[in-house]
């Protein structure tokens, strides 16, 4: 009972903590790493547990967010309503998707996953008449404080990390786990593999989706070539599921804590050291150091995936029992 | 008329250069069942290479004998250090060695920012911009060069996979891993000399396209996204296949420019991808069974 | 009308025949054994009563209903369980969570499904591992692992598919056992052999076949004495 206590734990920090820190940079930050939590839970639940690795998950997020964008744009909705429909329109697009290609196998679906959020991005550049193409589309945020944004992006993990849980726990979830473990097999228990496949991506469409249309409304803007990106969006979802742990239902929280920490460690240069340290030496090596690592933070990325996968290929969490054993030394057999 | 086989020609050039990066990874992913993301980030080393050649004074087709060398020592690396440890591994995703390739491209694309900045280069030669005529349909010197060597590594490439003990050793653990091991095939070593192989054919390409092309770090990605689209085209370890993929993307991407416009280039490539997983699984290889 | 009939079944892999006009009829509650040398069309039957893909042509008939071509899932709901001869263990879940999500098949609620999966685990004698993660399982346990989930769909008739093969004398004796355990307990079983003991002592009748074909049909003592079926396991030399 006492590993329960810990989600209860962090709740109560994270709801308490706009009380005790009042520094917008640190509650986007916040809100940043809440809407990964929110993402890479989603890829997990479609990867992690159905197997179905998927490069295209920018696809669903960029759709919920243009979905909020473009209903305010065009017809004047609260782009707050977007956001109630921007889950059900990513969910709307994943359903002919999974059904043209859930028959592919393996790295055939990954292909077609990634095929299909480099479509979507093309198309929304090419539709000028009706996304704006690469001008994108802006909005006043309805607050001016972070702190709304906050609560709302809490809640948002909140219900998806539990809704996944529940999920998890009961007929679909293990359905989800037979199929990634032997289709065939699973379909000889009575599973139909293909609406389970499609129940899978549409639940993680939707959260993804969800996820969009907040990120429209806080950040006021969008183009094309944000909400789309193959690498900081279909890519980071994945490296925040493997490097929390794939297939476990904390792992992508933990992983999607360490991605922000670790972006912002490197984009503001080890959190103003390097500058510091300049200024301080006025040592123009240092200077040059600090624009290096501000600039390094795609290579970093590159370089955390590869050590993650050769030594943690579980993850933080999935792979705990061995960073205890080698990292604390803590040997539980003893 | 004119237009349409001046289109034709180009295509067909362009194809050749897309055949020499399709065999490399149609190879890869035969024999190692995974696709390569970082192909296209190979290519854009090797053609870095040529650059700074080229700046040394080494004609771009010279540099081929030391692009190709270099980079099928990386790929041996690559292949040996960071993707064979992970076939040990137990882990649930399968596509583990897929995203470990993501984590090499994103390296590869980085380093060679901080070495060359995100500029365009560009590499100057006599001949990059000369054309010669027949009728006329003009004819790119470079790219008709390109088209030339690539064609002449294909040859050599079958020549290979067909005739000597590695390369048939090599076409056994395409087809079968676990048959392979047991007739006797090292099919650790075939997998590292196959992302050798597989890393210096994208090299030539690389070396063979600098002449006409700009250089920039992140042109591997859309480079990659072709050789996957060509491989998927031809059929996966097919080799016959990744040339007709080759030159079908590059004719329909030249069409495509020709008679829509240049923004619909990449999706036509997309489009062509899409179609043919929906309509033709396994590509050309069910057609011609080679 | 027999309770689940093949009728000239035929399937083509491009230009090989694996199977070949097979017809037999099972009754219920029999144990029915399909034997013949490898590569003689088995597990293709197996396949195609199963779901796994379609035939070329003829009938598959279960309880009057024709149900050649359905796919796997619906015809586990109606009531065709099978193993695989080449065991398909779900590997990174417990014994108990495999023999559950087979449970869930006839039930929606997780404690319903959980205290099925329980009585099935122990009528397969696997409660002592129902923790152990299934892919570290020994090939006995996997076997009967492959046993416990198809008999958690509620089977009415079940196809085993080599569950014996690979087993040691005394893990025989066992699945022996069980296997007459599941037809007392209401359930028609057609099995797939290669070990003669095995099929010999438990089905009431054997069906041969050879390169896709029937080649004889009857008790175990006449299909023993079967000129053909000699001939076919032994070759004609020792006929």
């Amino acid at each position: 009972m006492k590993k329960n206590l810990y989600p209860l734990v962090l709740l109560g920090v994270l709801a308490l903590l706009p009380l005790a820190v009042k520094s917008n940079y640190f509650l986007h930050l916040m809100i940043l790493f809440l809407l990964w939590v929110v993402i890479g839970s989603s890829w997990n639940i479609m990867a992690g547990y159905t197997g179905q690795v998927s490069f295209g998950h920018a696809a669903f997020f960029g759709v919920g967010a243009y979905t909020a964008g473009l209903l305010f744009q065009h017809l004047q909705v609260s782009p707050w309503w977007g956001m109630a429909l921007g889950g059900i329109v990513a969910m709307l697009i994943g359903l002919p998707f999974g059904a043209i290609c859930f028959p592919l196998r393996g790295a055939y679906f990954a292909l077609a996953s990634l095929a299909l959020g480099e479509g979507i991005r093309h198309v929304a550049t090419i539709a000028e008449n009706f996304t704006g193409g690469m001008m994108g589309i802006m909005i006043m945020p309805t607050f001016i404080s972070k702190v709304p944004y906050y609560y709302i992006a809490l809640g948002l993990a909140i219900l998806s990390v539990l809704s996944i849980q529940l999920i998890i726990r009961s007929k679909p979830g293990y359905y989800f786990v037979s199929i990634r473990e032997d289709q065939d097999a699973a379909a000889s228990l009575g599973i139909n593999t293909t609406l389970y496949k499609n129940l899978s991506l549409s639940i993680s469409a939707f959260w993804t989706g969800m996820a969009g249309a907040l990120y429209m409304n806080y950040m006021g803007f969008i183009d094309p070539n944000v909400v789309f990106s193959l690498h900081d969006y279909s890519v980071m979802a994945i490296l925040v599921a493997i490097v929390g742990g794939v297939g476990t239902i904390y792992g992508p929280t933990v992983g999607a804590f360490i991605m922000v920490a670790f972006q912002e460690f490197f984009r503001t240069g080890f959190f103003g050291l390097f500058d510091y340290l300049g200024e301080a030496t006025g040592s123009s090596t240092i200077t040059t150091l600090s624009d290096a690592v501000h600039q390094a933070h795609v290579l970093g990325f590159g370089i955390l995936v590869i050590v993650v996968i050769l030594y943690l290929p579980n993850g933080v969490v999935g792979d705990w029992e061995k960073i205890k054993r080698n990292v604390f030394r803590i040997n539980p057999s003893r | 008329m004119d237009v349409f086989l001046q289109t034709l020609v180009a295509g067909i050039l362009k194809g050749g250069l897309y055949a020499l990066i399709g065999i490399g990874m149609t190879l890869i992913m035969g024999v190692m069942g995974i696709i390569n993301l970082a192909h296209g980030q190979l290519m854009m080393l090797a053609m870095y290479v040529t650059f700074v050649l080229n700046t040394m004074g080494v004609d771009p087709y010279v540099s081929l004998f030391v692009a190709m060398p270099l980079l099928f020592l990386l790929g041996i690396v690559i292949q040996k250090f960071l993707l064979n440890p992970l076939i040990k591994v137990e882990t649930i995703l399968p596509e583990n060695q897929v995203l470990m390739t993501v984590g090499i491209g994103m390296v590869l694309t980085e380093i060679a920012r901080f070495a060359f900045s995100s500029d365009y280069k560009y590499i100057t030669t006599g001949y990059a911009n000369q054309t010669f005529y027949l009728g006329n349909i003009s004819f790119s010197m470079a790219l008709t060069i390109a088209f030339g060597v690539a064609l002449t590594f294909t040859a050599a490439m079958f020549w290979f996979l067909l005739k000597t003990d590695l390369g048939r050793s090599i076409r056994a653990t395409a087809q079968d891993k676990d048959a392979a091991t047991l007739m006797g095939v090292n099919t650790g070593r075939i997998t590292v000399v196959t992302f050798g192989l597989g890393s210096a054919l994208v090299a030539a390409a690389g070396c063979l396209l600098a002449p006409v092309y700009y250089i920039f770090p992140d042109l591997g990605g859309p480079f990659t996204a072709k050789a996957f689209i060509i491989t998927i085209l031809g059929g996966l370890g097919s080799t016959v296949g990744a040339i007709f993929g080759g030159v079908t993307l590059g004719l329909a991407e030249s069409m495509g420019a020709t008679y829509f416009g240049m923004e619909y280039e990449d999706i036509v490539g997309l489009t062509i991808f899409i179609l043919v997983l929906l309509f033709l699984p396994g590509g050309f290889k069910r057609l011609t069974k080679v | 009308m027999a309770y689940f009939r093949v009728e000239k079944l035929v399937k083509k892999f491009g230009g090989l025949t694996a199977v070949n006009d097979v017809t037999f009829n099972v009754e219920k509650g029999e144990i029915f054994g399909l034997i013949g040398p490898n590569g003689s069309g088995k597990t293709t039957t197996f396949n195609m009563i199963s779901g796994v893909y379609p035939p070329t042509s003829g009938k598959v008939v279960y309880r009057d209903r024709e149900i050649q071509g359905m796919k796997s899932h619906r015809i586990c709901h109606l009531g065709v369980g099978r193993t695989f001869q080449v065991v398909k263990p779900l590997g990174r879940m417990t014994v108990l969570d495999n023999v559950i999500a087979a449970s869930f098949s006839r039930v929606n609620s997780m404690r319903e499904a959980r205290c099925a999966a329980l009585r099935t685990v122990e009528f397969c004698g696997l409660t002592p591992v129902q923790e152990v993660l299934a892919k570290s399982l020994p090939i006995a346990g996997r076997k009967r692992l492959e046993i416990a989930r198809a008999m958690a769909t509620r089977p009415e008739l079940l196809l085993l598919d080599e569950t014996a093969a690979g087993l040691n004398p005394t893990e025989l004796v066992e699945a022996i056992e069980l296997i007459r355990k599941i037809r007392e307990s209401g359930t028609t079983v057609i099995i797939i052999e290669h070990i003669m003991h095995v099929i010999m002592t438990i089905s009431d009748r054997i069906h041969a076949i050879n390169f896709g074909q029937t080649i004889a049909e009857g008790t175990p003592k006449e299909v023993a004495a079967n000129q053909a079926v000699i001939e076919a396991y032994l070759g004609t030399d020792y006929a």
